[in-house]
């Protein structure tokens, strides 16, 4: 399979076969050829996270460090301060929380120009079980200042993050699947922006704010919705956590009165909170349902299995959107206790 | 001896106008490290006063010589030691921990010219450093990286992570120190959590050790001297030094991690400093 790159197109990527990782060990390997002050890094997941694939091509501009993600991390930051790029990748368990620190204090304190590429995110990575998971850290990461957190819905879409976060002169983190996601976009030339929402579909009854493999479960329960129930049901990729486009989400307010979220992590902290966060400010109401992992660690099981049981996949979001057209824009009818 | 009668005493009359500024800045700031300060100052001297390959003048020139002062709470050690290498002016350090200063406690390399790193939270320097000397190999640099650690510090993993890794990575621009002061917070670091035997344990990981008296300038020359010489393999220099030095009611007292001092307690240490060099 020859992957030839014209310009700085990857739709020539064999996107329906490669996994979300594999497009951005390629992708990566492509902007060292361009950028010799990317390097890479790993914590001896060189392999699964696929930025082995940069560290063939440019063994001297990659260093694994072994099981020692803090290390990892710390060097990162130092390779930064010596004028490199650093791409880090691990999961997103070990990014988010085992270097959580050197995150926070050596990289975003300093303001360093260092990529984090989480892989294995959300409950991806099913059978391995919790110690595995990650449905916190997009919750940790958009805490932290100076961090840029972007949760791409596919290969494509992680392409484009990872080109796009080299005109960001400062952290960033990706976080992405484990592979073997579908794809979602037909191309790159949808207009990604960092910061920027992306309207999937048109509608007017109601929104569904999603992120990451849940995009194509919204697009897919969107149509079923708008075929089965006549609903016109508005569907909003978000995939810039922070800095998150409020446009976007009070637009989908103000037009559609209804809004759900939904995303491959804890229903606290994260995109939901995020968008809420925005709504509660705005002072404009509306009928709200966020969906995600609940708060409780994930039982055991392919991911297949944990979309539909957590109710993420497209099945789940059908049931929410009904849920929510069930409810009024203001629920409460008892007016004595307001002032 | 690798250094002259007259460099010795230059940095003899360097440290002996830093240890008065430590004391001055303590006060000024209410409250510092200076039990520390004063163990790493003649580290930092001998660095900035003889080897160190910077431009005060131009503090992110891309080629100089980079310092990751990894026990980074000795700020009030390290604030008056880049004034008077001229990164910026002494009377700053009037500010320091106050409203808005660039100098905290842990001096912040955003805000403080000459800092290459914003340490305070133990055991993330050394990581740091190696990362900096990595980015020199890559980029085919000379600059050396300095990397200062406590040794309370040590009881954080982190630092076995950075050190197996610069063993692995047969790291030779990297040059680190040990501010081997006996002590932490809690008490004496062998009675908290101990590290010795401390060569030993360096030595296993793959580092040339050199065991020196971290007072002693000629010492600390060999040592930096040696490691300049780039032998293939990561040098550490484990300098033996008192917490408090030149402060007699501070030397080696657990107590003084951590203090203010108060008008009566400043001149009786500035008083101490100058029976230190002879200039009753």
């Amino acid at each position: 399979m020859g992957h030839e790159v014209t310009g700085t197109t990857w739709t020539v990527y064999d996107s329906d076969t490669l996994t979300q990782a594999e497009i951005y060990g390629l992708v990566l390997c492509d902007l060292g050829k361009m950028n010799p002050k990317i390097v890479g890094l790993s914590a001896d997941l060189a392999k699964s996270t696929k930025i082995g694939k940069f560290g063939e091509m440019f063994p001297e501009r990659f260093f694994n460090v072994g099981i020692a993600e803090q290390n990892m991390f710390g060097i990162a930051a130092g390779l930064a301060k010596s004028g490199l790029i650093p791409f880090a990748s691990t999961m997103a368990s070990f990014a988010a929380m085992r270097s959580c620190e050197q995150v926070r204090t050596d990289i975003c304190y300093q303001n360093l120009n260092v990529k984090i590429i989480a892989t294995h995110s959300g409950i991806s990575f099913g059978a391995a079980g919790t110690t595995h998971h990650c449905t916190e850290d997009i919750a940790i990461m958009r805490s932290f200042a100076n961090m840029t957190v972007i949760v791409p819905a596919d290969g494509i879409e992680t392409a484009l993050a990872v080109k796009a976060c080299l005109d960001i002169n400062g952290p960033v983190y990706i976080r992405i699947g484990r592979g073997f996601e579908p794809t979602f976009y037909k191309d790159e030339n949808y207009g990604f922006q960092i910061g920027k929402g992306v309207e999937l579909v048109q509608g007017t009854d109601v929104t569904i704010i999603c992120t990451g493999v849940t995009v194509l479960q919204s697009v897919e329960a969107a149509k079923f919705l708008r075929e089965n129930d006549g609903l016109s049901v508005r569907v909003i990729n978000i995939h810039t956590i922070k800095p998150i486009d409020k446009e976007i989400i009070m637009k989908a307010v103000t037009e559609t009165r209804r809004i759900i979220t939904v995303e491959e992590h804890n229903v606290d902290g994260g995109l939901g909170s995020a968008v809420a966060d925005v709504i509660a400010s705005s002072g404009k109401g509306c009928s709200f349902i966020k969906r995600g992992v609940p708060d409780e660690y994930a039982v055991v099981g392919y991911p297949e299995d944990l979309y539909s049981y957590y109710k993420l996949d497209s099945n789940g979001i059908i049931e929410t959107v009904r849920e929510v057209m069930g409810k009024d824009f203001e629920e409460d009818d008892n007016w004595e206790d307001e002032v | 001896m690798p250094l002259t009668e007259l460099e010795f005493k230059e940095l003899q009359e360097k440290a002996c106008k830093l240890r008065h500024d430590i004391i001055d800045t303590t006060v000024w700031a209410g409250g510092a490290h200076i039990g520390g300060g004063m163990s790493v100052l003649d580290i930092l001297v001998i660095l900035y006063f003889k080897y160190l390959n910077v431009d005060p003048k131009n503090p992110q020139w891309e080629d100089r010589d980079r310092v990751v002062l990894s026990k980074g709470h000795a700020g009030v050690g390290y604030a008056p030691v880049l004034a008077e290498k001229g990164y910026y002016d002494k009377e700053l350090l009037k500010e320091f921990n106050h409203f808005k200063s660039p100098f905290g406690m842990h001096l912040d390399g955003n805000k403080v010219p000459g800092v290459d790193a914003s340490t305070g939270s133990l055991g993330h320097g050394l990581p740091m450093a190696l990362g900096m000397a990595l980015g020199a190999r890559v980029q085919k640099k000379p600059w050396f990286t300095y990397c200062i650690v406590g040794d309370g510090e040590l009881n954080e993993g982190t630092n076995w992570e950075a050190a197996m890794a610069a063993s692995h990575f047969k790291v030779d621009n990297l040059i680190t120190f040990i501010d081997r002061n006996m002590q932490m917070i809690d008490g004496r670091v062998e009675d908290i959590m101990g590290i010795e035997p401390l060569a030993d344990k360096w030595k296993a990981f793959g580092f040339i050790v050199k065991e020196v008296d971290g007072h002693d300038y000629n010492q600390l020359a060999e040592a930096i001297e040696y490691a300049h010489t780039k032998p293939g393999k990561p040098v550490i220099i484990i300098a033996k030094t008192i917490k408090g030095k030149s402060i007699d009611f501070m030397e080696d007292q657990t107590k003084w991690h951590y203090g203010s001092i108060d008008s009566e307690l400043a001149k009786k240490a500035h008083e101490s400093v100058n029976k230190m060099y002879g200039k009753v």
